[in-house]
């Protein structure tokens, strides 16, 4: 018995620096110098984000004491009839069917570049890549041009057509899907005979999950945010979304002899931007790890 | 890119169309067809006498020969020579002290420095419009307490750099993370062993992390390139607070745009676009060249 005991309990010992060594390279000496120059580039990212909050609670008299947020949220959806809400359903109108739209388009076709060989696949590629160096601005009068003959400006579509192209999320699901879904699992099913379609609902859309939810967070970020393109497509206000309809009131609140509105401006510039800083935040998790993922390739 | 596109084991059929086809006939619909219908419009030209005639290159030689959209390209050109140098190192610097281990609540950081992406471009510029303001912003306050008085952020030669200021707000948190989720991937094992050898830490990210995270550089650079062509949204919404600077020419895509919207010249519209299209594609495609070669 001792004599089995004696040379695993000696190996430990032989082991032990060894095994410290590595694991304090694994976990590297905390340094504050590093943290606070890091804090710098931190605050210079909050304080325009901490500037709006604070303003957001101050009313249009700038009455420094009194708190103001109640009433500031009370005029910023009942002003003009409450068009703010109206721009808001627009918004999320927009960012559902367009943002949720290019993510099934991309998943589709990045997990078809990824999976299958077919003719063509390096002319799509080739154009694909192509096109994406074209500014977006070249395209937008000829776009609003060819729209305008269609009867499609002035129309909800002409903003959800074009955000239903995402390069960025074809190239994010076509890298994902080429590492997440194994073709043993894909040659499998096909000599079930599960057809093509049944295959990749049942088995790879669960794989791609953290690509999915990182490809729809990023469009919904552009369908959101998204300016030019319903700025040249879009007249009626009725339509606006909220970055059209914010930037209206600014000018509105700029041009002299009209009633300026900036207490609503800034208000409405904090309720657009809270629901996608709240998503980023809650669902870190995934798309961070979609992103890290999606990087391999590279 | 190019290993990926050898596909092995995989029978050759049409079956993939099924999965392709929906997102390249949108693509066709709104990629495709404008760009084909933009450069027929450049080789026209609409006379209020005449109608809409063929006019071959006339519109590339006027434009070539005109001041305002070189004085557009010009300040474009300054921005992408400036700030995007500065956005880059300034990511490039956040995502190596993430990535090192050695901060405290980098979680925190990581979060915090990405989440002025999701702000719409719009109110990031509406709200450092206000800061700005040398009145009853942020400027103002700071010159009412130090009782100094700090120069216009939105004065002649100041308002590109302010436009750059927002502009690296804005995208610094989502180049670190390019950057950062590059780093993530490459493996520790080639650390330690360049530590066993001795080798410091600016060591270590000179011969290790930088050529590892090399296409994610060359990745951002080229989305950097085309966004500073592409400007536009900055400072037109800031044009409000500075007519007589922020020009309707400011930048080339201001100005296809002013054409287009208030001057219905169409054909001269998409003349500009092409001609900053094709000098984007040239540098976006030296940039890719000089990054890939260097391996």
């Amino acid at each position: 018995m001792t004599t089995t005991v004696q040379p695993s309990a000696a190996a430990p010992t032989g082991a032990a620096p060894r095994a410290r060594i590595r694991q304090d390279r694994r976990a590297p000496r905390r340094s504050i110098v590093l943290t606070l120059l890091t804090g710098v580039v931190a605050i210079y990212s909050l304080v325009p984000l901490v500037w709006l909050v604070i303003n957001a609670t101050k009313t249009q008299e700038g009455l420094l004491s009194s708190f103001g947020l109640w009433s500031n949220l009370r005029q910023t959806f009942t002003y003009d009839d409450g068009v703010f809400l109206r721009w808001l359903g627009n918004t999320v109108l927009y960012v559902v069917v367009g943002a949720g739209g290019a993510t099934l388009l991309s998943t589709l076709a990045g997990y078809g570049l990824a999976k299958f060989d077919f003719p063509g696949r390096r002319a799509v590629f080739a154009v694909v890549i192509g096109a994406v160096a074209v500014p977006g601005t070249a395209l937008a009068v000829p776009t609003f041009l060819m729209f305008s003959r269609m009867g499609l400006t002035n129309t909800p579509w002409s903003v959800i057509i074009p955000s239903l192209i995402s390069p960025f999320g074809l190239y994010l699901m076509w890298t994902f899907s080429s590492q997440a879904v194994p073709d043993e699992m894909l040659e499998a099913a096909r000599v079930d005979g599960a057809g093509e379609f049944r295959t990749f609902f049942r088995i790879s859309v669960p794989l791609l999950g953290p690509g999915i939810v990182t490809a729809l967070l990023f469009n919904m970020v552009v369908t959101w945010n998204n300016y030019f393109l319903p700025l040249i497509m879009l007249k009626d206000p009725d339509w606006y979304p909220l970055t059209i309809g914010l930037n209206a009131w600014n000018e509105q609140a700029q041009t002299a002899g009209s009633e300026a509105v900036f207490n609503l401006v800034i208000t409405g510039s904090l309720l657009t931007i809270l629901p996608l800083l709240a998503a980023f935040l809650l669902l870190q998790r995934y798309w961070q790890s979609g992103l890290a993922a999606g990087s391999v390739k590279e | 890119m190019a290993d990926t596109l050898v596909v092995s084991r995989k029978r050759r059929s049409w079956a993939g169309w099924k999965f392709v086809g929906p997102f390249m006939a949108v693509f066709a619909l709104v990629f495709l067809a404008p760009i084909g219908y933009s450069i027929y419009l450049s080789l026209y030209r609409n006379r209020l006498i005449g109608g809409n005639s063929f006019v071959g290159l006339d519109n590339y030689t006027q434009a070539l020969q005109d001041a305002q959209f070189w004085a557009g390209f010009g300040r474009v050109a300054l921005f992408l020579v400036v700030q995007v140098p500065i956005m880059l190192i300034l990511a490039l610097l956040v995502a190596l002290a993430i990535d090192s281990g050695r901060l405290y609540g980098k979680a925190f950081f990581r979060v915090t420095i990405f989440l002025p992406y999701a702000v719409p471009a719009v109110v990031a510029t509406l709200m450092w419009g206000f800061m700005y303001g040398p009145q009853f912003g942020l400027v103002g306050n700071i010159n009412d307490a130090l009782n100094i008085t700090l120069p216009d952020p939105l004065g002649g030669s100041l308002a590109l750099a302010s436009i750059g200021n927002i502009v690296t707000w804005e995208f610094v948190g989502y180049n670190m993370l390019i950057f950062y989720s590059a780093l993530r991937v490459v493996p520790g094992s080639l650390y330690e062993s360049a530590e066993i050898d001795g080798a410091g830490q600016f060591r270590i990210i000179r011969a290790i992390k930088l050529p590892a995270i090399r296409g994610a550089l060359v990745i951002a650079t080229i989305f950097s390139v085309i966004g500073s062509f592409q400007l536009f949204n900055e400072p037109a919404i800031l044009r409000p607070l500075a007519k007589n600077v922020l020009t309707t020419g400011y930048t080339p895509n201001m100005y296809a745009y002013q054409l287009s919207f208030s001057g219905q010249q169409y054909n001269y519209a998409a003349t500009v676009a092409i001609i900053m299209g094709l000098i984007t594609m040239v540098i976006a495609y030296v940039v890719q060249l000089r990054g890939t070669r260097e391996n």
